[in-house]
């Protein structure tokens, strides 16, 4: 009996290393080394060789049997195909929508004390919309690089590039240079992708200082240091063609960034993660809607250069470090803009021109908490201080104070309570509601309902 | 002479840029990979271990404490079979460490070594949690681990040469003593022969088909997606048909489900280490099949 399962496996070893892949050599090449030790005999360990031997002449009969085309049961990495789509990229695509109820009309949204910073800036549209369906593709360029692109398709029918940039995958000493256009990694919720958001929309202080999410057209190196504690330097530089820059016709770095984070664990069950950043940009005829003191519509434009300063602090504890059953999420950033320069009032007819110089700020503190598995429960404050805001064609100049009533000192604030519901690692349901006291006067009282559902390659998140 | 002080002086530097032979740096991704390196490796390896027994390794984050320690490992030895796949990926790309890159010798991947169960004919996430390469929870069979211990001793060699020799010393003696051990546990294990069980998620596999234990059912309809009460309703009834020895459920694993369904089908829960660390007993790659084993024979006492 021995001997026949010996030669049974003695024939079966050519077979199925001409029928198939090297994967069968692997357990094969074990499985004679076995019986080799087995010759010296045990009971049980034949039995059990025996049984494999059964296992693997089954599936060669299976095998045999099937036609060519159909895949064996085998590790998919093995059967590496050929052909043209053997090289094909990683392929991700999130789709979203909200149904949104307002209680402010969604077309007069304003923060006070704050130029406009673009127009994907407020609640968005009332009743059912649908949201951006972001399409990744990703995929190694070679061993020296890696490229990905990601495109968000609107509802209203445009495609944006959110991101298309290569990645150096073969330096060493903790050097990474990223080249295209990149999300900034200034802050800690710049860099993250709106479908991995933990609320429907971002901070007000986001919205209002960065327009949402700083995008770099340029370069980045980032180095990360040699020690236990996780320490990491960046420095970006690009066009700045993102709020609150703009668009120059410079042959010079426009925009320029830095950041350093830090991290650690603390003890099995938190770990954390801080940053300090700098932005600093230039913005030319940087134009912004607004109504002068007797409510007529106006252009304005500035002029000048910007800084933003981003400090962060994220942490992150679940049980013994394990996120299934339960886990809390808190995170925290304040922002500080100082811009400096020109504005033209009335670009189009009466152009005024002064000094404009201002310094704002604001900060959000949120804190989400996975309290069964699946359920995750959020709660978001939002404060910001426009500051005092110097024009120089108000007072002893040539407009009167009123001239700029959407530039008055204001501290709007905001707070947003969110419930999510995840039936998988790949769908997300959920509900928002804030209370958006932005504007001059009256609380906005807003409803979201959203869904996000991930298709195609499993996704990998930052911290 | 001035030739001289500065080749002195050069050759000093030089000996002070040159590190003192330094223990190679491994990052594993579980305890069960760590423990192996620490057995092949021994001194000459500094291993940390990104997740305890504790921790679900298919769900932690991509700590900043694990980039950094990314970022100074000569060695990444991980499970493979997108088991890690939503974080290993962001500790690589954010690594700036190009030696431990995928397709490098300094990155090592169990599941390329062994024969995977459970390989879906075709995959769709209407499937639930599946693994396109096959189940990825091989650590539960001694027999992988003695195949995983052979590469893995191998790329050891290879990476550090100069201990070359040393490696395949231990390796041997590895060899020779998980053999022994394997002997004994499939003596130990003979009862566990034909004894039905149920199981959580199918991350039992491996243990059940070494041990030829029979798995009745599991807890979960789908990989990775939870029971709804008319599942378990009808799992209560299919049980009582084929009444389970034991329900098994892992370390890290919540136990108000399996304490439900043992409450219903009066059979009792054996909680199994799963990984290094997960129980006081499961102290090292031997304790821990000496603890499974003795946790498993416990109702059939």
């Amino acid at each position: 009996m021995n001997f026949l399962t010996i030669a049974a496996a003695r024939t079966l070893v050519p077979l199925l290393l001409v029928m198939s892949s090297p994967v069968f050599a692997d357990p094969l090449g074990d499985l004679r080394a076995e019986l080799e030790a087995l010759k010296a005999s045990n009971a049980l360990r034949i039995e059990q060789l025996e049984q494999r031997i059964a296992q693997l002449e089954a599936s060669a009969a299976t095998a045999r049997s099937e036609p060519p085309t159909v895949a064996p049961a085998m590790p998919a990495a093995a059967v590496a195909s050929s052909g043209p789509n053997a090289f094909n990229p990683a392929l991700s695509l999130i789709l979203a929508g909200t149904y949104r109820a307002l209680s402010g009309d969604p077309a007069d949204y304003r923060i006070a004390g704050f130029v406009p910073s673009g127009s994907e800036v407020g609640p968005g549209a009332r009743g059912f919309n649908l949201g951006e369906s972001e399409l990744t593709i990703a995929a190694n360029v070679d061993p020296y690089f890696f490229g990905a692109v990601t495109a968000a398709v609107s509802g209203d029918d445009s495609i944006s590039v959110e991101e298309a940039f290569f990645r150096t995958a073969a330096l060493t000493h903790g050097l990474t240079i990223k080249g295209g256009r990149f999300f900034s990694g200034l802050g800690y919720l710049n860099g993250v992708h709106a479908h991995a958001w933990d609320f429907v929309d971002q901070p007000l202080v986001y919205q209002a200082l960065l327009g949402n999410q700083f995008a770099q057209d340029g370069a980045q190196l980032k180095w990360l240091a040699p020690t236990d504690l996780f320490v990491e330097f960046g420095l970006e530089a690009g066009s700045g063609r993102d709020y609150p820059g703009t668009t120059r016709s410079a042959n010079g770095l426009n925009a320029a960034s830095g950041f350093v984070h830090l991290g650690n664990d603390l003890g099995d069950s938190a770990s954390w993660r801080s940053g300090l950043s700098l932005l600093r940009t230039n913005a030319e005829n940087r134009g912004f809607q607004a109504t002068d003191g007797a409510g007529v519509p106006v252009s304005n434009a500035f002029t000048g250069n910007t800084q933003t300063w981003v400090a962060d602090f994220t942490l992150k504890w679940a049980p013994h470090g394990n996120p299934t059953e339960r886990q809390l999420k808190l995170q925290g950033e304040y922002l500080r803009r100082t811009e400096t320069g020109a504005l033209t009032f009335d670009t189009d007819v009466r152009s005024l021109a002064g000094s404009y110089h201002s310094e704002q700020s604001g900060w959000y503190l949120q804190g989400v908490y996975q309290f069964r598995p699946r359920w995750r429960a959020g709660l978001r404050y939002d404060s910001l201080d426009s500051g005092d805001t110097r024009i120089a064609i108000l007072p002893g100049g040539l407009l009167p104070g009123f001239a700029f009533p959407d530039l008055q000192n204001a501290t709007p604030t905001r707070t947003s309570v969110m419930l999510d519901w995840n039936l998988s690692e790949f769908s997300r349901l959920r509900a928002q509601f804030a209370w958006d006291q932005a504007r001059l006067n009256g609380t906005d009282h807003q409803l979201f309902l959203q869904y996000l559902f991930s298709l195609g390659a499993h996704g990998a998140h930052k911290f | 002479m001035i030739k001289s002080v500065f080749g002195a002086l050069a050759l000093g530097m030089l000996l002070a840029a040159t590190p003192a032979p330094a223990a190679l740096k491994v990052l594993a991704t579980s305890a069960d990979w760590a423990a192996l390196a620490t057995e092949l490796g021994g001194d000459k390896v500094d291993v940390y271990a990104a997740t305890t027994a504790f921790q679900d390794v298919h769900r932690v984050d991509a700590k900043p404490s694990l980039v950094a320690r990314a970022r100074n490992a000569d060695l990444i030895v991980a499970t493979g079979a997108e088991l890690e796949v939503g974080w290993l990926p962001v500790l690589l790309q954010e690594s700036g460490n190009a030696r431990v890159q995928p397709g490098s010798n300094g990155y090592f991947e169990a599941a390329r070594q062994v024969r995977l169960l459970e390989v879906p004919a075709s995959v769709d996430r209407s499937m639930g949690d599946i693994h396109p390469d096959g189940n990825p929870h091989l650590q539960l069979d001694p027999r992988n681990i003695a195949t995983v211990a052979r590469a893995l001793s191998a790329r050891l060699a290879l990476l550090d040469a100069a201990n070359a020799a040393f490696y395949v010393a231990r390796g041997n003696d590895f060899q020779q003593r998980w053999q022994q051990a394997q002997l004994r546990w499939e003596k130990m294990a003979a009862p566990l022969k034909g004894v039905g069980v149920v199981v959580m998620h199918r991350d039992q596999s491996y243990l059940i088909q070494w041990l030829g234990l029979r798995e009745i059912a599991a807890m979960e309809p789908k990989p990775g997606v939870p029971p709804s009460s008319s599942f378990l309703a009808t799992l209560v009834s299919k049980l009582a048909q084929d009444p389970p020895k034991m329900i098994l459920r892992n370390a890290y694993n919540d136990s108000k489900a399996t304490d439900w369904l043992a409450e219903r089908v009066h059979a009792p829960v054996v909680m199994l280490p799963f990984s290094v660390g997960g129980t006081a007993g499961a102290r090292d790659l031997f304790g821990l099949f000496d603890d499974t084993l003795n946790r498993l024979l416990e109702p059939l006492k």
